[in-house]
């Protein structure tokens, strides 16, 4: 087995965490490595992949938490990685040199269970066992030290949040290594049930002679079981390793009777029980999740929004600072304000409204709240191929896809997990809501009146969720791979949050989130300006200045010649360019190439349109969603033939447009972040793209026909 | 209800006698209730075999969700919730 060096030459031992979802794996990580964390992704699959290290005795080890898994037959996508990572297979590195099992002391069978499987991968382990201090509170005894005589490897009690046993287990796996104790479970079971039948039936063999006789010739062990059917039927189930779950549970039963003790106190109902009666009620229940919903968005929204603000004003802040410093060059001065500030400031805003999402994520997963929440909403979820876990990320997509896309890491289930994250942006986040103003206020408010002002819009943010519904179906059946899995979902007892680990979870999503806004943000923001200011010259202004000078004092009134130089400028950049070789397909539409050209522009972020549009329009770059110049500029254009450009039809077929383009480029990002490979980001944007060029097409042709 | 009981020979019964076992979906809240055993030999089943739900444990039904499903089941010291259509190849004795 490769083992890695490090810098001063000692080796480095690779120690795999494995356990049960929420046995306790991220807490024991935390403990052992503190905030040494390295957080990315399984290559091509949508896993979060952390390591870590630790130094014992002046040897480092090198620590992967492993994806929690209920079994190591391969079921999930989850199980596949976890099993590749103990088995060395499906990425670069070697198998590790040790496992930690961490087993949730509550739990004892089931923990057991994968421990009796884990056990059969020859890997020396190291059982450390969880929620110890919950156990003692129901009055549930284990006896650690017979436990760890019955599987033949050490276990350590470890209460990670506290610290406590986290200087004993890594000790003890400084000395596994060396000794590399050799867990015994079901397989050493059968072993010796084979050994005592073999006995019955007169022949003498240890357990030792049987292993090796299974493993390398097994033919005179099956002619002595000829006459035996029984002792046939233990040989093929251990020499197919065919073991059924209910054998490993048998044999879990067995260890969990000798080993833990249940006082009285235990036989009482769980107070989580009372609790549950009021948080799971058919009305209470469901008034409470509201409420928390409610808090929770209007923290997002009314605390995000002060911080949101002063990030912005620290950019412009940046960008009027920086620009003078560079005004000499003005293609490095617009270069640095205007593409490089302005992108990465345009994604950096988001960080609030991702972190307060967060803090509620872990607090309410922290306390036991979220699996109440998934239980209440996943009738509602499910008919359609999602479950219960999907109700945060999407609601959280209506204010922001980004922070959405990563809550979506709550579920447990990759396909439902990769089924939401591609859904996610179509719900209509606030990034739309400027789109809706400009055109709603042009189109619909001066001729309906409000009341159909306000159809528009709520309609606008429901067309996102109702086509949702048959892009989910049609995902689930086509597209997304891989066996459905029944939904389990463990209802675990309410804790309070700890808050160290709520504060880990916000770092790193911090960290991560930085990440993409500074590299994969960065470079696209640097294309799409370039896009939009090249090609210049200054023979080109001087043309465009006698131009306007020739223009009728009427026309110069009501164009400064400022916003018509800009004009002309982005008129003639390659996205103008481009925007007018594209116009033929969007004339279906009903856009010319000036709204092509809004639109192309908004590929990178849709929020920019409304400053693109104010920029086409004549009417600057500092338009905004109320400006009247340029709606009364968006109602009076024509197209060349004298028609008016725009109808309130082609409005709703352009605010459709946007309610279902991926016209965000931090969007696309995340999700290749957080599905680890490009492929799901690009299916996205096709898929999105194309949903909303049909649907634009199919309102500007209904129209035509009344 | 009575037309989806069946008669069945559980698989712990070492007398062979019949039991009336009736299939998951038909649970109540409150009711004690073994697995007997699994009508179909599903992949997607296994996964319920793996969380604990083999043939002869018991455990209880704790809640039903307000929307009818899933369900609530207590089996070997832990809280587990399904959703009463996958669990429908599970048969199950009820014990009270
Ligand atoms: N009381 C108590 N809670 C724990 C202990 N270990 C973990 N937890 C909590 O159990 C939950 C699941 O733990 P986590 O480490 O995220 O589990 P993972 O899914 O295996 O990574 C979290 O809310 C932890 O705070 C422990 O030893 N005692
Ligand atoms: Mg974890």
């Amino acid at each position: 087995m490769p083992k890695l060096e490090s810098p001063t030459g000692a080796q480095i031992a690779r120690v795999a965490l494995v356990g049960n979802p929420n046995a306790g794996k991220t807490t024991v990580f935390n403990a052992l490595t503190g905030s040494f964390q390295k957080v990315g992704n399984y290559p091509g699959v949508t896993v979060e992949k952390v390591e870590g290290a630790f130094t014992q005795g002046g040897k480092r080890y090198h620590l992967i938490d492993v994806p929690g898994l209920y079994s190591l037959d391969v079921v999930s996508e989850d199980e596949q990685v976890a099993r590749d990572v103990l088995a060395g297979t499906g990425t670069q590195e070697s198998k590790p040199d040790l496992l930690i099992c961490v087993m949730d002391g509550n739990n004892l069978e089931r923990n057991l269970f994968l421990f009796s499987q884990l056990a059969e991968l020859g890997l020396p382990i190291v059982c450390a066992m969880t929620m110890t201090d919950v156990a003692k509170d129901k009055g549930v005894e284990i006896d650690d030290a017979h436990l760890s005589r019955l599987l033949g490897v050490p276990v350590i009690r470890i209460v990670g949040h506290k610290g406590e046993g986290v200087a004993q287990l890594k000790d003890a796996v400084s000395h596994a290594l060396l000794e590399r104790p050799t867990a015994s479970a079901i397989r050493t079971k059968l072993l010796s049930d084979l050994r005592d039948s073999f006995a019955r039936a007169g022949y003498d063999y240890s357990t030792e002679q049987l292993e090796s006789e299974v493993a390398h010739r097994p033919e005179k062990l099956l002619s002595d079981a000829e006459p035996f059917p029984e002792i046939q039927d233990l040989l093929t189930r251990i020499r197919s390793n065919q073991i059924e779950p209910r054998d490993r549970y048998k044999w879990a039963e067995s260890i969990t009777q000798e080993v833990v003790r249940v006082s009285e106190a235990h036989r009482i109902k769980r107070r989580s029980d009372a609790l549950d009666r009021i948080v799971t009620h058919r009305v209470f229940g469901l008034a409470i999740f509201v409420a928390v919903m409610y808090v929770m968005f209007q923290s997002i929204y009314t605390l995000a929004a002060p911080i949101m603000d002063w990030i912005e004003g620290g950019f412009a802040a940046l960008s009027t600072w920086v620009g003078p410093m560079v005004e000499s060059n003005e293609i490095l001065a617009s270069f640095l304000t205007d593409g490089l500030i302005t992108g990465v400031g345009s994604v950096v805003v988001f960080l609030p409204q991702i972190l307060i999402l967060f803090f509620f994520i872990s607090v309410l997963e922290g306390s036991g709240y979220l699996a109440r929440a998934a239980f209440l909403m996943d009738r509602s979820l499910g008919w359609c191929g999602l479950n219960g876990r999907a109700f945060i990320p999407l609601l959280s997509s209506f204010a922001c896809a980004i922070p959405g896309i990563m809550a979506a890491r709550v579920m447990p289930d990759q396909r439902s997990r990769l089924a939401t994250i591609l859904v996610a942006p179509l719900m209509s986040c606030s990034a739309r809501l400027p789109v809706y103003l400009l055109l709603i206020g042009a189109f619909i408010e001066p001729r309906f009146g409000p009341a159909w002002a306000g159809f528009t819009l709520f309609a606008m943010h429901f067309m996102g969720l109702i086509v949702a519904i048959p892009v989910v179906l049609i995902l689930n059946r086509r597209v997304i791979k891989g066996k459905r899995l029944p939904f389990v979902l463990e209802m675990p007892p309410y804790q309070w949050p700890k808050w160290k680990d709520v504060a880990l979870t916000l770092l790193n999503r911090a960290k991560v989130f930085l990440k993409i806004a500074g590299t994969i943000i960065l470079f696209m923001s640097m294309v799409v300006w370039a896009l939009l200011y090249f090609p210049r010259s200054d023979a080109d202004e001087v043309a465009y200045r006698s131009a306007y000078a020739s223009l009728s004092e009427d026309v110069k009134q009501s164009i400064s010649e400022e916003n018509f130089i800009l004009e002309r400028q982005t008129e003639n950049s390659y996205l103008g360019r481009f925007g007018k070789f594209i116009e033929p397909v969007f004339v279906p539409a009903g856009f010319d190439w000036r709204i092509s050209t809004g639109i192309l522009a908004a590929f990178p972020a849709r929020e920019v349109v409304v400053p693109t549009l104010g920029i086409i329009f004549t009417v600057g770059s500092d338009a905004d969603e109320e400006s009247e110049s340029l709606r009364s500029q968006l109602v009076s254009a024509k197209w060349p033939d004298g028609r008016p450009l725009m109808t309130p039809w082609t409005a709703i077929g352009l605010m459709a447009f946007f309610a279902l383009c991926a016209q965000c480029m931090a969007t696309l990002a995340t999700v290749r972040r957080e599905t680890g490979s490009w492929k799901w980001p690009l299916f996205m944007f096709t898929y999105m793209t194309a949903l909303a060029y049909v649907a634009a097409v199919a309102i500007h042709q209904l129209s035509r026909l009344f | 209800m009575h037309q989806k009981i069946q008669f069945e020979v559980s698989y712990e019964s070492k007398l062979m006698s019949t039991t009336a076992t009736i299939p998951f979906s038909d649970v109540r809240v409150g009711m004690r209730a073994r697995v007997a055993s699994y009508t179909k030999d599903q992949p997607e089943l296994r996964r319920l075999a793996e969380m604990g739900l083999t043939e002869g444990t018991e455990f209880e039904v704790v809640k039903v969700a307000p929307l009818g499903d899933p369900i609530e089941i207590s089996l070997r010291g832990y809280r587990l919730c399904l959703r009463r259509k996958e669990a429908d190849g599970l048969l199950i004795v009820v014990i009270s």
